[in-house]
């Protein structure tokens, strides 16, 4: 199965690009396009069908992008050698980390908050770590190389939403939590309600965010280390399962740390390749990628892909306020000693995360330069013709790791495969934590056992639910390998942005905000962002194959940010009980604590 | 540790009364009046109010700059294209010289801030916290 020969339908069609007259290898009958180009570079990965668009950065594109989404098998590559021993050595470092912090934990506050012994450094690091997940890394240097500018437009949104947490959320949070963000939800309103929602929010996300990146992993490492899928997404389920319920948030922090600096390493040194071919000057790499690159000149200019712009704006608005409500994200803030060192981490986190982005950046107008002439990194059709922005060797996402052959040979492909992987059990290792949080701190101890629990079984059980969630995870991804995910990763970021922060930024600055109004406010942004997203293009047409989609746009958070603001504020309103009154009176004593931390929890250890 | 994290859930376990619901768990000095005293003080004193009013205003000034950088910049790729196709260089279009100066933004915004919350506003609840005697 050859990928998708024509350019995206929201693109002007594009010529496909005439080889010179070489004369091909003989194609095998049956193994079409995919043979002629494995014979011609043997290093690289034959074909599959469009990966185009998993997860990340193209999922929340939901245009063009989603349209190919995983939607057809992947063939499984011969195995990658210098990959799988450079991934060994990374899982045995790992483990032995995990093996230590696993002889240190004991308390609560050592699983969930790794002891408040991270140091601002190394907290931005698995800040970063936490965001710069595969999907981002291949997402957007994918989009840059078949859109240009446009791609910049993702980071950018990323990344903006990192001053909006400092500025508003991390400090307070910091002074009024001990270790999820339920903690601060629940401050001086009623725990049962507000807990089970703050779960149910954090679940939601995880759980999206857990199946688009258990199938992006599968399909990814199928095609990088020769696995098979199913193998692959058990490697990556139980691996995440020993370093959460083993060693808790210190291993899963480590494991953070390393795969950043490793990823960082790794894309620092292919833009500062690309940019060394072109004498350090980005205005050459530029004309040269505006000269090769079919769109010409467009590359350089906002594009099709965000030609309705509410779509952009709501976009805009869930990556923004979406990442000051993921649960995994918000739980880093309490690793640290202090609110100096988490103010700290989130500035260094933001330093790395913008660096990191415009590396991308280059890295996709890199591999347009040293990719798109080269018809070894492409599935050539038998007529010589071969499609410069969707032709690219196992789908458009692949366009960092070819360029990683291109300038770093097949040892450097295979140290970028390794750091994928890295990456994803990173990332699921994260969500892993903020889930089994979710459901021993929020659910089981204040839930259910309200407050009549011991630390350790509180521990036990976060550990058993870490084992429970991975397992869950693992089947998830087996069941979801064939169906579209695109989409998953948009849907978590509008949750949080609809659902998570509307709770959380509303409990903290308006003292009006009553148990009543936060409850049915945030399950008015958890449910509109849902069934928005359900009923948009990317699950009513492109999974359920309605013929038209409900509603039009492809992010709800424009209308399911206000939706949720708008329902506490009136719900709060609306709730004249007493139990209103007295809860509003203690947000004198909330603000003082979360203005100057007196009185405030901390997960150190003393 | 069992102690304090036993202490801090029970802030209100099952639901608020008016003896749980007052003071936040840990500022309790006893009983619950005398907590409410202390905050009723904190929240008066001259200190707290000049922290919170510089702080909250420098935050939200902050925000409200980085949200008009941001949207101002998805107001030109929504709707003058044209602008952002502007040449600087032979090739360079401005869109992409102001991708990164928004994202150079962010990163500058933030250190301004962490400068001014670790010196000034730390300094200020360092005198919050010495008046309230804690």
């Amino acid at each position: 199965m050859s990928g998708p020969r024509h350019a995206p339908p929201s693109s002007a069609p594009l010529p496909p690009v005439l080889l010179p007259p070489a004369p091909l290898p003989p194609v095998q009958a049956g193994s079409g396009a995919a043979g002629a180009a494995l014979a011609r570079a043997p290093r690289l990965l034959p074909a599959m069908a469009g990966l185009a668009a998993w997860a990340g950065a193209t999922a929340l594109a939901g245009t063009a992008h989603a349209a190919d989404a995983i939607s057809g098998a992947v063939q499984r590559q011969p195995l990658n050698w210098p990959a799988i021993v450079m991934f060994f050595l990374f899982v045995l470092l790992t483990l032995g980390i995990t093996y230590r912090a696993a002889r240190q934990s004991r308390s609560a506050a050592d699983f969930y908050a790794a002891g408040g012994g991270i140091t601002a450094w190394q907290n931005s690091l698995a800040i970063a770590g936490d965001y710069m997940s595969a999907a981002s890394f291949l997402g957007i240097s994918a989009l840059v190389f078949t859109s240009g500018f446009d791609g910049l437009i993702y980071s950018i949104g990323f990344l903006v939403g990192w001053p909006i947490v400092l500025f508003l959320i991390a400090e307070r949070l910091r002074n009024l939590g001990k270790f999820t963000f339920a903690d601060v939800a629940s401050f001086r309103l009623a725990q049962t309600p507000i807990r089970i929602l703050s779960a149910v929010g954090t679940l939601v996300v995880v759980a999206f965010y857990l199946i688009a990146q258990m199938v992006g992993a599968g399909k990814l490492i199928q095609l990088l280390f020769g696995m098979e899928y199913l193998h692959a997404v058990v490697i990556v389920g139980v691996l995440m399962i020993v370093y959460v319920a083993f060693g808790g948030m210190k291993a899963t922090t480590w494991v953070q740390i390393i795969k950043a600096c490793l990823l960082l390493g790794g894309a620092t040194f292919m833009a500062l390749a690309v940019l060394w071919h072109f004498g350090f000057s980005p205005e050459a790499m530029f004309a040269s990628a505006v000269a090769t690159h079919p769109r010409g000149d467009s590359i350089m200019r906002p594009g099709n892909l965000v030609a309705d712009p509410v779509s952009a704006i709501s976009l805009g608005l869930a990556l923004m306020f979406g990442t000051a409500g993921l649960p995994h994200i918000l739980m880093r803030f309490f690793t640290v000693s202090n609110a100096q060192a988490a103010r700290k981490s989130v500035f260094y986190a933001t330093g790395f995360i913008a660096y990191f982005y415009i590396l991308t950046f280059i890295i996709g107008f890199g591999a347009v330069s040293f990719l798109m002439n080269d018809p070894t990194y492409y599935n050539v059709g038998a007529d010589g013709l071969y499609n410069k922005l969707t032709g690219l060797i196992g789908g458009t996402n692949m366009a960092a790791v070819h360029l990683a052959n291109a300038v770093g040979g097949s040892l450097f492909l295979g140290f970028i495969s390794a750091v994928a992987f890295a990456t994803i059990l990173a990332v699921v290792a994260g969500l892993t934590l903020s889930g089994a949080s979710a459901v021993s701190h929020d659910l089981y101890a204040s839930v259910f056992a309200r407050g009549r629990t011991t630390e350790a079984s509180e521990v036990r059980l976060s550990k058993i639910s870490a084992v429970v969630i991975g397992l869950v995870a693992i089947w998830l991804g087996y069941i979801f390998e064939n169906m579209n995910v695109a989409f998953m990763v948009g849907l978590a970021f509008a949750v949080a942005a609809s659902c998570n922060f509307p709770v959380l930024l509303m409990s903290i600055l308006w003292g009006g905000t009553t148990t009543m109004g936060a409850l049915l406010g945030g399950l008015c942004g958890l449910v509109s962002a849902v069934v928005m997203v359900v009923l948009s293009k990317a699950v009513w047409v492109d999974t359920f194959h309605h013929p038209a989609a409900l509603f039009p746009y492809d992010n709800p958070a424009l209308f399911s940010m206000p939706i949720a603001f708008v329902g506490i504020w009136l719900f709060s309103k609306l709730d004249t009980s007493r139990r209103a009154k007295l809860e509003q009176a203690a947000f004198d004593a909330q603000f003082v604590r979360s203005e100057t931390g007196i009185g405030a929890a901390t997960a150190h250890q003393h | 540790m069992a102690q304090q994290s036993t202490a801090f859930r029970g802030a209100n376990p099952a639901g608020p009364t008016a003896a749980s619901v007052a003071p936040p768990a840990d500022a309790r000095d006893g009983d619950p009046a005398t907590a409410d005293a202390v905050t009723q003080r904190i929240l008066h004193s001259p200190s707290f109010q000049e922290l919170v009013r510089t702080r909250t205003r420098f935050a939200w000034t902050m925000s409200g700059i980085m949200l008009a950088i941001y949207l101002g910049f998805i107001f030109l790729v929504a709707f003058a294209q044209g602008v952002l196709a502007v040449k600087v260089g032979t090739t360079t279009s401005l869109g992409i010289v102001l991708g990164v100066v928004v994202i150079l933004a962010a990163f500058a915004l933030t250190g301004i801030y962490v400068q001014r919350a670790n010196g000034r506003f730390d300094e200020l609840t360092r005198r919050v916290r010495q008046e309230a005697g804690r």
